[in-house]
């Protein structure tokens, strides 16, 4: 028997990834992961606040006006990262019609949204006493907001379907072609000559930052990549539960919890 | 602590980017547990009329 000996040799691995993708599985264990992601997002994101506002000193140029830098960097960076997690997993959803990559693309979407969001806010206020102005059409500021509606509008498809799973992959679908904005977001400040500063911290090679500027900025990275698998997990949790509202396993929770609430 | 507040002049700004990322982020992690305790209330008052309608024909 073919099929018998297949599943016998599926490693561990493997068959651990089966099991993720069980909805109840899957529920459990992030029910589980979510109370420790809150709280290190929390700390670190309050050692980083401070470390930006209180310990690293003043920039020689900008004053504390740099100290936007804080929030403005590692959400400029999540609105990005976020993209490319959605795009993946709505790649895997509409390619193997994955339930669960279906319910984390669009989980993504809002907190992805929400950083694109504080981004193009902080980079406004930060704009004003910098360049003299709120808003310009330079490429970075307009592709990070082309990027935005590309959010907006993967979560407005995907309310604008009445079956849960077609506007999903419908969603998934605009997803990935919003991928095209990513490359121009990042190379924005290359290929065209613009307002917006070039890149002043790198991944490979060294960065033009001092580490007392660097650690806080590096700090407030970790916390918001931390945040974000929180806000993922909580609203996948969320939106498991309406998906498979007529399971057993849901009646089951939801049972248990609303007798708590009635008392 | 005034000097602090002040930054440098940049109070506004600064204080504000830091406000609408501590609120926006606030309201997110807000949203799925309304989203998750509205699912399930609606699921367990479904469950209760089913459950009614089998007890009283």
């Amino acid at each position: 028997m073919p099929a018998c000996t297949g599943t016998m040799k599926m490693s561990p691995l493997v068959l651990w990834f089966h099991k993720l993708g069980s909805p109840p599985y899957f529920y459990r264990l992030a029910g589980r992961f979510l109370p420790w992601l809150y709280a290190i997002a929390l700390v670190t994101g309050a050692v980083g606040l401070y470390g930006g506002l209180v310990v690293a000193p003043a920039d020689y140029q900008q004053g504390d006006s740099f100290r936007m830098i804080y929030v403005h960097v590692p959400c400029a960076w999540m609105s990005l990262f976020v993209y490319a997690f959605m795009a993946a997993n709505s790649f895997v959803a509409l390619v193997w019609r994955i339930k669960l990559s279906e319910t984390l693309a669009m989980a993504s979407a809002p907190v992805g949204a929400a950083f694109t969001f504080i981004t193009l806010v902080s980079g406004s206020l930060w704009g004003k006493p910098m360049w003299g102005t709120w808003w310009t059409w330079d490429a970075r500021l307009t592709s990070e907001l082309v990027l935005l509606f590309l959010y907006l509008g993967v979560i407005g498809l995907y309310h604008a379907i009445e079956d849960a799973r077609q506007a999903a992959r419908a969603a998934a679908f605009l997803a990935l072609i919003g991928v095209v904005n990513l490359p121009i977001v990042h190379y924005s400040v290359v290929w065209w000559n613009t307002l917006h500063q070039g890149q002043t911290v790198s991944l490979m090679g060294q960065s033009k930052m001092s580490s007392s500027m660097l650690w806080p900025l590096l700090t407030m990275a970790f916390a918001t990549h931390v945040y974000f698998f929180a806000s993922l997990l909580a609203r996948s949790r969320a939106a498991l539960l309406a998906l498979e509202s007529g399971k057993e396993w849901v009646r089951g929770i939801a049972q248990t919890q609303e007798a708590h609430a009635h008392g | 602590m005034a000097e602090f507040l002040h930054m440098g002049g940049y109070g506004a700004y600064v204080w504000a980017a830091y406000t609408v990322f501590v609120v926006v982020l606030f309201a997110d992690a807000l949203m799925p547990l309304w989203q998750r305790r509205n699912t399930l209330r609606e699921i367990d008052a479904r469950l209760r009329r089913e459950s009614n309608r089998k007890s009283t024909p």
